[in-house]
């Protein structure tokens, strides 16, 4: 009885997706080569269509178009009821559109003050000079030492975490008395998240009976077990250039030496010569105007991943994927489906004229601290400027946007708090009680890590084995899955301390966990 | 400046906009045992009653509405039926929707706040020569304050919603393409399809570097030279 509304609104997707597709260069490249085609043998006029489509699939473009239309599919949402307007599809919740606008309003009234303080203006054109030597230390930008004490982040991740425990319902039943509505953790708003069962559904290729890597590789098991074999599969996949397979394929870990590619195929990158010019051209945007977010970059970057043990040796490409970042317009692209809104301004002196209104910064992300550390790294498996700067894009676009705005989606950071949370409470509800009863709120502790995706905390291999899982579910819950995990290996030491300060220290070390089996444990060995 | 894309179904290449159907809805009542004041106890079911103009019964096509934190949903009709001609007493009650799912975990926000569309074919009754319609909602859930239903609107039959029209490029989605006589008198072909792909080369470059001038330009006439951030 559903058949006619199921059908239509598959139209309405696929109507979608062609509609996306038809201003890509790879409309116009498929354009091409079937025109090209016209004078090869094989194609007859009698049988023009089939030949060509047979063409298309034998030269691997109707592959090509398979992975964009996969792409597609994974970053956009599924089409909204045609009657719900635009911002229904950035949020469907009022409140939390209202919330998320009130803390952008914040964020553009700090860098506001910021700017009117320091007398430094948001956008300015570099003389000549200035550009000519930018250009010349365009590889060195990390020897740069400028002068940066007057300016400060313009939010860190516990003034997010804020105004996240602040946000209410209004048409939910938020008494003072304390009742089953009221949830014991911090976040306080009713949205939807998985049990274990339902989790151990969801990441069923974690499960104990399937070969992971970050657990079937180590030392001890002998690679005929598991190792060569799922080495092999992903180079037939590499071959194959499937997106959706290797999407699969990566849930049981990346080979360190096929990881660069696979998470390419993933996010449907090709670095293309035209992607290389856009990149250029980025760069270009950079060397002709200064803006003051720039100087935000480079305090970020000061202060985080130059100081990392792991990461300080990448700040040149760290300046150049950023800076670049914050010029690219391609960004903005995304803000039809995130909640948040990009900043707008006037060019001095038209106020108020729409056709002089700007976005600022160009790609309408602020970047807050700790902002850097999403691109580090990246930077251990892409050394060409431009295709690290286009897996990082993609990465943004698709995942690290949601863990800095307030919205409903189930890869959300509210949601992923919520989770985290009420995984800790309903397996752990000692460890939880009690840290509740000394002041210290778990998710005053791994909301950090959270925001960061992990980047930072832990070690290096680690990271990239937890983000190959975030790829191939194309979901952040694992985050919060990790973060509760982390809790339940810890919970004998965290039983013991008697205040917040000593829970942040038994915590205060991750670089030694191994991913893989906390996460199995929690999810497939502990009892419920 | 590129806004964000707008949403397909907006307007683009549509048909004549279709016009809902007259009828007043009345704002929703509960059903509670009790005095409504002063029962501690939150109903758990309301009621909106829809009345159509009595002398323009409609044939239902389709109901459209914004949920707004309300669980399951009944619909019930009232139609004029040709062995009512002449009967003065009261029109039999049809349920036509039982039970409809709007919120599939009702403590919880999912749901809570979308759009949705009821179908004739999804309906367990004939749903044509409709004089009344009524609603019947329920929040089992005691975690909310209110639930309703907003932008609540019937169409009739003959007209659509929306939903359900295409622009015209969708169902010409693979053009035909007419095989040529090509007995008698031609240019060389290899010469012609050279030619043919030079054209199209140079209309691609041209097409592609509009598209790139578009993208990428971030300033007005060269000038990025702002003032302050606004706060509308």
């Amino acid at each position: 009885m559903m058949m006619l509304e199921q059908d239509t609104g598959l139209s309405l997707a696929i109507a979608q997706i062609v509609q996306r597709l038809k201003g890509s260069s790879l409309h116009s490249q498929l354009e091409r080569q079937a025109r090209g085609s016209l004078h090869k043998p094989e194609i007859k006029l009698d049988s023009l269509k089939e030949d060509i489509k047979e063409f298309l699939k034998t030269s691997g473009w109707e592959k090509r178009l398979q992975n964009a239309v996969y792409s597609e599919l994974n970053v956009f949402p599924s089409p909204c009821h045609p009657a719900a307007p635009p911002e229904h599809m950035k949020e469907p919740l009022v409140y939390m559109r209202k919330a998320q606008g009130s803390w952008e309003k914040r964020i553009l009234k700090s860098l506001n003050s910021m700017c009117t303080e320091l007398s430094i203006p948001l956008a300015r054109k570099r003389p000549i000079g200035e550009q000519k030597e930018l250009l010349n230390k365009w590889n060195e930008m990390g020897t740069d030492e400028p002068d940066l004490s007057l300016f400060r982040p313009v939010y860190a991740p516990k003034d997010f975490l804020e105004v996240l425990m602040n946000l209410r319902n209004p048409n939910y039943e938020n008494g003072d008395q304390p009742s089953f509505r009221n949830h014991l953790g911090l976040i306080q708003v009713p949205l939807k998240v998985k049990d274990i069962p339902e989790l151990r559904d969801y990441f069923s290729e974690l499960g104990l009976n399937t070969g992971q890597l970050g657990i079937d590789d180590s030392t001890q098991v002998p690679p005929e077990l598991f190792e060569n074999e799922h080495v092999r599969v992903g180079q037939t996949v590499l071959t194959e250039q499937d997106s959706a397979a290797a999407q699969q394929y990566v849930r049981q870990g990346c080979p360190t030496a096929l990881r660069a590619e696979l998470w390419a195929l993933i996010l449907n990158i090709s670095n293309q010569p035209e992607d290389i010019l856009y990149y250029e051209q980025l760069k270009s945007n950079v060397i002709q105007h200064d803006l003051l977010v720039d100087s935000l970059i480079y305090k970020d970057v000061k202060l985080t991943a130059s100081n990392d043990d792991y990461y300080f040796v990448f700040e040149d490409y760290l300046y150049q994927v950023l800076l670049c970042f914050s010029r690219d317009t391609s960004v903005l692209e995304h803000f039809s489906y995130s909640s948040a809104t990009p900043p707008k301004s006037y060019i001095r002196g038209k106020l108020g004229l729409e056709e002089y209104a700007v976005f600022y910064p160009p790609n309408g992300v602020i970047p807050f601290h700790g902002f850097s550390m999403y691109v580090a790294p990246l930077c251990f498996l892409y050394h060409e400027p431009s295709k690290l700067y286009q897996i990082f894009r993609e990465m943004y676009v698709r995942f690290f946007f949601r863990l800095h705005s307030i919205s409903s989606h189930p890869s959300g950071i509210v949601s992923l708090c919520l989770l985290f949370e009420t995984l800790l409470q309903t397996h752990l509800p000692q460890l939880f009680y009690h840290l509740r009863e000394i002041g210290a709120q778990p998710l005053r502790i791994s909301f950090k890590w959270m925001v960061r995706a992990f980047s930072g905390y832990l070690a290096t291999d680690q990271l990239l084995l937890l983000w190959d899982r975030i790829l191939g579910y194309n979901s952040l819950e694992i985050l919060a899955v990790l973060a509760a995990a982390v809790f339940a290996f810890r919970a004998v030491n965290l039983m013991e301390v008697t205040s917040l300060a000593a829970a942040e220290a038994v915590l205060a070390d991750l670089s030694t966990l191994k991913v893989m089996p906390l996460l199995q444990i929690f999810l497939f060995a502990t009892v419920t | 400046m590129e806004p964000p894309a707008p949403s397909l179904g907006h307007g683009a290449g549509f048909p004549m906009a279709p016009d809902p159907a007259l009828c007043t809805v009345r704002s929703p009542v509960a059903l509670q045992v009790g005095d409504v004041k002063t029962d501690l106890a939150r109903p758990g079911v309301a009621v909106i009653d829809v009345a159509l103009p009595p002398t323009q019964p409609l044939d239902l096509q389709e109901i459209v509405f914004k949920n707004s934190y309300t669980a399951f949903l009944t619909v019930r009709v009232q139609r004029r039926r040709p062995c009512d001609v002449g009967r003065e007493g009261a029109r039999k009650w049809v349920t036509c929707l039982w039970n409809h799912c709007l919120m599939p975990s009702p403590h919880t926000e999912a749901g809570s706040q979308d759009y949705f569309s009821v179908f004739r074919h999804q309906m367990l009754c004939d749903v044509d020569q409709v004089t009344a319609v009524r609603l019947i909602l329920r929040q089992p859930s005691p975690v909310w304050l209110h639930f309703t239903l907003e932008e609540l609107r019937l169409y009739p039959r003959g007209q659509q919603s929306l939903q359900t029209g295409f622009p015209s490029w969708l169902s010409n989605l693979a053009p035909q393409q007419q095989p040529e006589n090509l007995h008698g008198g031609v240019p060389d072909p290899e010469k012609v399809s050279t030619e043919v792909q030079q054209l199209w080369v140079l209309t691609e470059m041209i097409r592609a570097n509009q598209t790139a001038a578009r993208i990428g330009r971030f300033d007005v006439d060269g000038c990025y030279d702002i003032n302050l951030l606004s706060y509308t």
